[in-house]
């Protein structure tokens, strides 16, 4: 049994304009241990899914359908007491931005003592070793007294740090990591990402991570998920999407990677902007964007759809097989010209 | 710590000097007719400008801001049996023009009165804007937060005054429910009540007339602020550890929301200085609003001033109080 199965998770907000579809009808698992990247542009709905499963929506104006199933147990019709057990201790999570995720009134040896006390019945003396034991863990140096220093002494990378150790604090099964490396530099990403690989091999927790950069993708995941407004568009192990890719969408996010062993002249981008998910298009909601577009996909929504050769692939694309590969290579070999 | 202490009280002792030297100038730019009253009513010119050389008021402006001053800061050795052991500053404020008695007296038993209801009403507005403000932020556009947010614009919009005086006629005069003048000493019984229940007692309309501009003020503001808290990243960090919803409300929004409270509350004590001068004018408080009034009415120049300076002197303290307390609070202040 995966550790956490997805069923055809819905999430609607209703607001004064009307219903914004924010998740609609997606469905994953994750295996005890590996790690899925969850790819797509701002505002397709990977934040939200991953906030459904956590129960960190507002409630008042939320539905939510669909099930999230952690060990067996559906998280969606989890009572709040029974989900506050489950948060910070059986699933954590750790956020975009750690200027503003930590709170600049507590020090974080603080706030790591609270993150254990809340989850395990032990006197401050032991929580605040377990703290200090987790911050030096993620390199934090001399822990033991930066534990009584305040979130603003600590630069960005070293706040991700602290996130991820307060994530970390109650050896959850599955780690959320929501855009960690967005908000920080690039040689820091590149720290953190290697840091959060590093501690999925001694805790053994899952991961989730959030992202629109394929890069951290290809460095972290094992599987991959690239939502385009709300839905799936494809949903591939990671080295297949990479060399086989099969939806224009995820063509269009491989072409405008940027690459240091190439030499273009600028990035291919994907014309236009996502769509409004109050009112979705009609059909394939890629097909305003897509160069590959035809009748049907303006009237029909092609379902997730394992391709004929491989049951791991899914991807949701009325484009035919054959051309989709040819397709598919020319991207490949283009850029591989260009590496020379 | 110390250098940001002796940064502050020197300050301070601008801020100190700048008040009553405008004070002192301002007084001599408006014409009055001191003489007069110093030495009485028909009085022959002759024993008019004894009277104003007996004042001193013949000096130039800065000779008799000098002396006041030297009076007040001059510095008196405190001694321990009969060994100087450190100097305190004089303190000596003068004598009124009009009744000659020495203004130190007079603030000694209107400082009282005035340091009552200002307490006193502090404590009201606060109990009356947390829990309004709180809860109103905790349901936004609820019926509960609609309504008191209506109070609160009522509260904004009349006049202290007019509040007063509504209360005084339906509760004091109408209802007879509270005593609507005077002042009961909260220690010795004298002129016929005193005691802490007695002061309490007579001070319980003056504390909310005082409280309600204030109260509304503060709801709204720590409304907003409790609504802005909610959004934080950190309150979504809180709710992902597990915490529950009362903990996430006291220790990471409350602890952030009423941060900028404290230093309102600070910034406000001055202009609380002020309206206490309407709210002892309605309920004839002898405190020192009524002292200050009638003061300046008489043109009497040391009682003003005795005010001003125990006034900014009570300001600066309770400032650098606020100050000190912030830096504790906020650990943000603390090491910058």
């Amino acid at each position: 049994m995966a550790l956490l199965e997805v069923n055809d998770l819905k999430t609607y907000f209703s607001t004064d304009d009307g219903i914004v579809k924010a998740v609609d009808g997606v469905s994953f698992s994750v295996e005890k241990g590996k790690t899925l990247g969850i790819v797509g542009e701002s505002g397709s709905g990977k934040s939200v899914t991953c906030l459904t499963i956590m129960g960190l929506n507002d409630r008042k104006n939320t539905i939510t359908s669909g099930e999230a199933l952690f060990n067996g147990e559906n998280l969606l019709t989890a009572g709040s007491r029974r989900l506050r057990e489950i948060r910070g201790n059986d699933i954590a999570m750790i956020f975009q931005d750690p200027m503003t995720s930590l709170n600049p009134v507590h020090s974080i040896g603080t706030q790591l003592v609270e993150a254990v006390q809340l989850h395990r019945d032990v006197s401050k003396r032991v929580a605040r070793a377990r703290a200090v034991e987790l911050l030096k863990a993620v390199g934090i140096p001399r822990a033991d007294r930066r534990a009584d220093d305040y979130p603003h002494q600590f630069s960005g990378g070293m706040r991700q740090r602290v996130m991820i150790a307060m994530a970390l604090v109650n050896d959850p099964d599955l780690l959320i990591a929501d855009e960690p490396t967005t908000a920080l530099d690039v040689t820091t990403q590149a720290q953190i990402m290697s840091l959060i690989k590093r501690l999925q091999d001694e805790f053994g927790s899952a991961i989730i991570v959030i992202t629109h950069d394929l890069g951290v993708v290809a460095e972290a995941a094992d599987d991959v998920l690239v939502m385009y407004a709300a839905e799936v568009a494809e949903q591939a192990p990671v080295v297949k999407l990479f060399n086989r890719p099969f939806h224009p969408y995820t063509w269009g996010l491989l072409g405008s990677l940027p690459r240091l062993d190439t030499d273009l002249e600028r990035l291919v981008q994907i014309p236009g902007q996502p769509p409004s998910l109050l009112r979705p298009p009609s059909g394939c909601r890629f097909h305003p964007r897509c160069p590959y577009v035809m009748d049907k996909c303006k009237q029909v929504d092609p379902p997730l759809e394992p391709i004929s050769d491989d049951p791991d692939h899914f991807q949701a694309c009325h484009l035919d097989e054959a051309t989709q590969d040819r397709e598919a290579a020319k991207l490949l070999e283009a850029t591989m010209a260009q590496a020379g | 710590m110390i250098r940001y202490l002796i940064r502050r009280i020197l300050w301070a002792i601008v801020l100190f000097v700048v008040v009553t030297l405008v004070t002192y100038v301002i007084f001599f730019l408006v014409p009055n007719d001191l003489a007069a009253k110093v030495a009485g009513q028909g009085s022959s010119q002759e024993a008019r400008a004894r009277a104003i050389h007996h004042l001193g008021l013949d000096r130039p402006v800065y000779v008799q801001y000098g002396k006041f001053m030297w009076a007040l800061i001059k510095p008196v050795p405190v001694r321990i049996g009969s060994v100087p052991v450190f100097v305190r500053p004089n303190g000596n404020l003068g004598y009124s023009y009009i009744r000659a008695t020495p203004v130190n007296d007079l603030i000694k038993s209107a400082a009282p009165v005035t340091g009552s209801l200002v307490f006193g009403g502090v404590i009201v507005w606060l109990l009356m804007a947390l829990p309004i403000g709180i809860l109103s932020a905790l349901r936004p556009r609820s019926l509960l937060d609609r309504t008191s947010m209506t109070f609160v614009l009522i509260g904004i919009s009349a006049h202290p005054i007019w509040i007063g005086l509504i209360f005084a006629y339906v509760f004091g005069f109408r209802l007879g429910w509270f005593p609507i003048s005077n002042y009961c000493n909260f220690f010795n019984h004298a002129g016929g009540c005193g005691g802490p229940a007695q002061w309490a007692y007579h001070l319980i309309l003056p504390w909310i007339t005082y409280a309600i501009l204030f109260a509304a003020l503060y709801a709204r503001m720590i409304r907003a602020n409790v609504m802005e808290a909610m959004t934080e990243d950190y309150v979504r960090t809180a709710r992902a550890k597990g915490a529950p919803e009362q903990r996430v409300l006291r220790s990471h929004v409350l602890r952030n929301a009423l941060l900028p409270v404290v230093t309102m509350l600070g910034m406000d004590i001055g202009v609380g200085l002020g309206g206490a001068v309407f709210t002892e004018t309605i309920y004839n408080l002898p405190g020192l609003g009524k002292l200050l009034l009638r003061a300046i009415g008489e043109t009497d120049l040391p009682i003003v001033m005795g005010v001003v300076v125990f006034a900014t002197f009570a300001i600066i303290v309770f400032n650098l109080i606020i100050d000190l307390l912030y830096a504790w609070i906020d650990p943000r202040i603390r090491l910058s």
